[in-house]
């Protein structure tokens, strides 16, 4: 057979993609139950990640169940309603009765997207806990986000310095360690380490009428300090209308 | 014959000391080795399976959209490779994440196709596509191993090197950051290619 006629080719390309297409779509279709599974199990473990629990699912028999179990134990999803916006929250009961707030919080780095779950006290102030993720980031340079040893440089930091919101400062060359709101950069990863600072500060930024209506003791505000508050004042009734059951 | 086919490409033609391809991976996933292993098998799969499929159809392939009908299938597996990865080995995908895609362009995989794949029978093709996919892992594991003990200090993520060496605990060791750099790699592989044909002075070029 003359395999370089055009009807030949045209034939031949046709099958091929045909051919190709169905085991691909075949493959996706088998695979997509797990995969979803795995994100969502991913999603629950990040958050309850932020909060310090879940630390032995890499040990535990059956992981899917001990993060659900935890998941279901301890956190409690739940959307606040600003204007209209609806930013999504989980709230995280401890076994010390204290309530734990998570934010999600997302971004995007070098490569592509970076998100994570910010975990803050309940002074609205205070960062409990962090993680971060990334979907294609450079492996061992900012893909170095994910680590804990970079997490774990935002707990106790705050996120307001005398009243006005600051959000935390990824600083390159090292963070003075007597300031309350910065963290380290990673060397070789600025990029990414300074799209977590913008994604902190622009995520942070749209719960701020949250944290005020909700903030039982509020921390001294130097009045000439709301001028540097993105969100209007009189947006502050939407966040009362929807007070954390 | 079929043992020198194997052989072959793990030392005197290996895909990345001696035809020097597939370079841009090695750089990439080899701060770690956990992800360079998992690479390296990947890339054997899609190399071995890829040179049995064309091999199988050879015959009937129009010469004119040669190149396009290898790229579809060598796509076609990578693909799958992928989602296999997301929904059994869901870690270790997103270390991976944009390289696992990136298999598509390893030079190693189109040259074995057409330098070998296309002439040979199926049962040979696929173990030269393998034992290529083996040369190539073999190098991504020394160099990973190499960069990810002098610059993390660990390896496959177990801290090896005692934290209390360390400067910043008291005591006299630093990690090299230079080997979690790209250039490094580079540097490493340069350093395995002269060692390489200080062994075997045939490789050498007149």
């Amino acid at each position: 057979m003359d395999t370089n006629k055009n009807l030949y080719t045209v034939i031949y390309s046709t099958v091929l993609v045909v051919v190709v297409a169905v085991v691909l779509a075949l493959a996706s279709y088998l695979l997509k139950d797990k995969q979803e599974r795995n994100i969502e199990i991913e999603t629950k473990q990040m958050v309850l990640k932020s909060v310090h629990l879940g630390t032995e699912a890499a040990t535990a028999a059956d992981k899917a169940k001990y993060i659900e179990d935890l998941y279901s134990k301890y956190i409690k999803d739940t959307t606040i309603q600003e204007g209209d916006i609806t930013l999504q929250m989980y709230i995280c009961t401890l076994d010390t009765k204290d309530r734990i707030y998570i934010l999600p919080v997302h971004g995007t780095g070098l490569w592509g997207p970076i998100w994570g779950y910010v975990a803050l006290k309940n002074d609205f102030n205070t960062i409990y806990g962090t993680t971060l993720d990334h979907k294609g980031e450079t492996p061992g340079l900012g893909a170095e986000i994910n680590t804990p040893a970079f997490c774990k440089q935002f707990e106790g930091k705050q996120i307001f310095e005398n009243g006005n919101f600051v959000s935390i400062l990824v600083v390159k060359g090292g963070a003075d360690p007597t300031a309350v709101n910065q963290v380290d950069a990673i060397s070789g990863g600025t990029i990414t380490s300074k799209a977590v600072e913008a994604m902190l500060k622009n995520n942070l930024t749209e719960y701020l009428n949250f944290f005020k209506a909700n903030l039982k003791e509020p921390a001294p505000v130097v009045p000439a300090a709301d001028s540097t508050m993105t969100v209007p004042a009189d947006t502050t009734k939407a966040a009362i209308k929807t007070p954390i059951k | 014959m079929n043992k020198k086919i194997f052989t072959e490409p793990l030392f005197k033609g290996n895909p990345i000391t001696v035809l020097v391809l597939g370079i841009c991976s090695a750089l990439a996933v080899t701060t770690k080795l956990e992800p360079a292993i998992v690479m390296a098998i990947s890339v054997t799969i899609v190399t071995g399976f890829s040179s049995f499929i064309i091999s199988l159809i050879r015959n009937t392939i129009p010469n004119r959209i040669r190149i396009i009908v290898q790229l579809v299938v060598v796509a076609m597996l990578v693909i799958l490779v992928d989602q296999i990865l997301k929904a059994y080995s869901y870690e270790v995908s997103k270390q991976l994440s944009v390289f696992v895609g990136l298999i598509i362009t390893n030079c190693i995989i189109m040259g074995r196709i057409e330098a070998f794949a296309l002439g040979n029978k199926p049962f040979p093709s696929l173990i030269d596509g393998l034992a290529n996919g083996f040369g190539y892992g073999i190098i991504l594991v020394v160099i990973a191993f190499v960069r990810e003990f002098f610059g993390s200090g660990t390896l496959f993520g177990i801290q090896i090197i005692p934290l209390n060496w360390y400067l910043k605990n008291g005591g006299f060791y630093e990690n090299n950051g230079l080997m979690i750099l790209p250039p490094m790699a580079l540097i490493l592989i340069g350093l395995i290619i002269w060692v390489q044909r200080s062994i075997s002075k045939d490789l050498i070029e007149k």
